[in-house]
């Protein structure tokens, strides 16, 4: 032990180096050190109680302030003795929820590479736009029209993606880009090929019925309607939970986020991960605008705004994702879309104004960012040295 | 564990893996590298030492896979190779320590661990992580290198700084790395971070890897090294063995080029064939 320390002391320039002949051989003297032996400066045992640890592990949980804010606004609601909890409100608040969770659960994937996404939004209306577009213009049928539109949008994420990955630039400008191109054209496009923005009466096209079943289901119980939405959107955030933990892609997302540069030094193919999660939004935009679209039986183009695409990203970081990447919760992005559509649904039935919703929103946007600076530093207690 | 290798000069040569002949690397009409020769080693430790601007993190990017060579060669076990990509090299077994450490601080311990190269169980569709095997090879390979009871499921934040280098080189151990090519950390090291991560280079040496140290601790490299490679301006300045110097001549050859220079003429008409490398 004293050759150890006298030899690791050499790095101090003000100690005499020990001459050689000290020790028999390098070799002897150095084996000690590689040893399994404990280390003296390694890793301390934790001395820290179980609960403590738990109450850490649990703290540090990004999905955690989302959970909270859910329990507490319906408590807050639920005092009002509302229509909320019953059937008619469930199915209410769960439509409102889905739509927003499966932008929510693409988002929040994107947010945790790092990115973000403006689009997913407008993309929503200009691909259902599309599909309408064909089906009672170009007289195609339904399931085609579809494929068409989805093919599209994803061209558009993948358009997103290049851009994003070979120009460098922050995907906040890329997409908002992307946003206004779209915007435009979908309502210019609609205008000059429908001679209005309205396309309608899709609903005794071929293969409509069947479509209705995939994306316009309902089931009736007691006086709530519930909507096939709810499944596409349970369903993508099971998928979406299990693809980040527990796959070698969403390894790679939240890499990506989180250290860009070590991940591609350690060749994860960080390019391409990013890529695919602008399609992944761009897909997700496709599946709200038709879901939409099936349940009108035809689309209005209206100017939807950058709310939309705010609303997702709101979610997801009420959800506990970090806006500087690598670290978030897509099971909180849903929870983040259901207290976002309690909120909303809540301050109707309760008879406020229902503007009202927006600044509460705002201050539940900045408890989540408060929060998840908190969960960071928990997580990143690093010890100085 | 294998036995430590002997020092002393008359121990058989080792077994030469990589090998540089006239290796150059441009940048724009600068020569970053200019026809850089060397030879590293299995089972020996070889710093590489210079001022900044010597062409050593060129040197690092080079060998990790980050840059490719413009001219010359990169002979691995006689072999030339052109990396294009970090996960090339990788493959061919160089693994790199970075001095940003390559670890995503948010991320588990293990997860950081197998980064990009993730064991896995089941058919595509279910493909999923193998979560249990991937904590257990994690906690085995952390107390290969000197750092016993990792929790793996920790964030690699959590990890003591020496220990975020350890697991580097655990992760090169684990993968069958040939060669580990560490680039220090320009931040000065406190002891505790420098006995854990010298522990782990000794570890891998131990295990006949051809170890590329960049270092600007001379008296740390003296300790720790085999052979000290001298860059200054892109070119080998001085090509020394452990028999060569003592610690003062090489913090002396690092301060100043000029005695740099004299140094090396020196002892290069003492030792005829240091010019030859």
């Amino acid at each position: 032990m004293s050759a150890v320390a006298t030899s690791w002391r050499l790095g101090n320039p003000a100690v005499e180096e020990a001459p050689a002949a000290d020790v028999p051989s390098p070799a002897r003297h150095l084996r000690p050190v590689i040893t399994d032996r404990v280390p003296p400066f390694g890793a301390a045992q934790s001395d820290v109680p179980p609960a403590r640890r738990l109450a850490g592990r649990v703290l540090a949980r990004p999905s955690l302030p989302s959970l909270v804010g859910l329990l507490l606004v319906v408590a807050v609601f639920a005092v009002q003795d509302l229509d909320l909890l019953g059937w008619g409100g469930l199915a209410t608040v769960l439509d409102t929820a889905a739509m927003l969770g499966i932008g929510g659960v693409a988002v929040a994937l994107l947010l945790i590479a790092g990115q973000f996404d403006l689009s997913i939004g407008i993309l929503a209306l200009a691909s259902s736009l599309v599909t309408a577009l064909l089906i009672g213009h170009a007289d195609w049928d339904v399931w085609p029209a579809l494929l068409a539109s989805l093919a599209a949008s994803v061209a558009v994420g993948l358009v997103n993606g290049f851009l994003v990955v070979s120009t460098g630039l922050p995907s906040f400008l890329v997409t908002l880009a992307t946003f206004l191109v779209l915007q435009g054209s979908a309502l210019a496009g609609t205008n000059a090929l429908a001679g209005s923005g309205r396309v309608g009466g899709l609903d005794d096209e071929p293969g409509w019925s069947s479509a209705a079943a995939v994306f316009g289901a309902t089931h009736q119980i007691g006086d709530g309607r519930f909507r096939i939405s709810l499944l596409w959107w349970l369903g993508l955030t099971a998928l979406g939970a299990w693809a980040l933990w527990r796959t070698r892609f969403g390894n790679a997302v939240l890499a990506s986020g989180g250290a860009r540069r070590a991940a591609r030094e350690l060749g994860v193919p960080v390019r391409g991960t990013t890529v695919a999660l602008f399609c992944l939004t761009a897909a997700a935009g496709w599946l709200i605008g038709t879901l939409g679209l099936i349940r009108l039986g035809g689309v209005q183009a209206t100017t939807p705004g950058l709310g939309t695409a705010v609303d997702f990203i709101v979610v997801a970081v009420i959800g506990g994702c970090l806006l500087t990447g690598g670290y978030g919760s897509v099971v909180g992005a849903s929870l983040g879309a259901l207290l976002y559509a309690v909120t909303r649904e809540g301050i109707v039935l309760a008879g406020w104004d229902a503007r009202w919703s927006q600044s509460l929103l705002g201050v539940l946007l900045l408890l989540a960012l408060l929060a998840n600076g908190e969960v960071r530093r928990r997580l990143k207690a690093v010890p100085r040295s | 564990m294998s036995t430590a290798p002997p020092r002393d000069g008359a121990a058989p040569a080792r077994r030469a893996l990589i090998e540089l002949r006239r290796l150059t690397v441009r940048y724009g009409n600068v020569d970053a590298l200019a026809r850089l020769n060397a030879t590293f080693r299995a089972g020996e430790i070889t710093c590489v030492l210079g001022e900044n601007g010597s062409g050593k993190t060129t040197l690092v990017a080079v060998l990790s896979g980050l840059r490719r060579h413009d001219d010359g060669s990169l002979l691995l076990d006689g072999e030339p190779m052109r990396f294009r990509s970090p996960r090339q090299a990788r493959a061919a077994g160089i693994a790199t320590v970075w001095p940003d450490l390559a670890v995503a601080p948010l991320l588990s311990v293990w997860r950081n661990f197998f980064l990009g190269a993730e064991p896995t169980r089941g058919v595509w569709p279910l493909r999923r992580l193998d979560l249990d095997r991937a904590r257990d090879a994690t906690v085995r390979a952390m107390a290969r290198v000197g750092v016993p009871d990792v929790d793996p499921d920790a964030p690699a934040s959590a990890l003591q700084a020496g220990e975020r280098q350890s697991l580097a080189i655990a992760r090169a151990l684990h993968f069958g790395a040939r060669a580990l090519i560490v680039d220090e950390p320009t931040t000065p090291m406190t002891m505790a971070r420098q006995t854990l991560f010298g522990q782990a280079v000794l570890a891998a040496r131990g295990q006949g890897l051809a170890i590329v140290m960049v270092t600007n601790n001379p008296r740390y490299a003296h300790l720790i090294g085999d052979r000290f490679l001298l860059l200054a301006g892109g070119q080998v300045a001085g090509n020394l063995t452990r028999d060569d110097v003592d610690a003062d001549m090489l913090t002396a050859l690092m301060a100043g080029g000029e005695e740099l220079s004299t140094l090396t003429a020196t002892l290069t008409a003492l030792h005829p064939e240091l010019g030859e490398r």
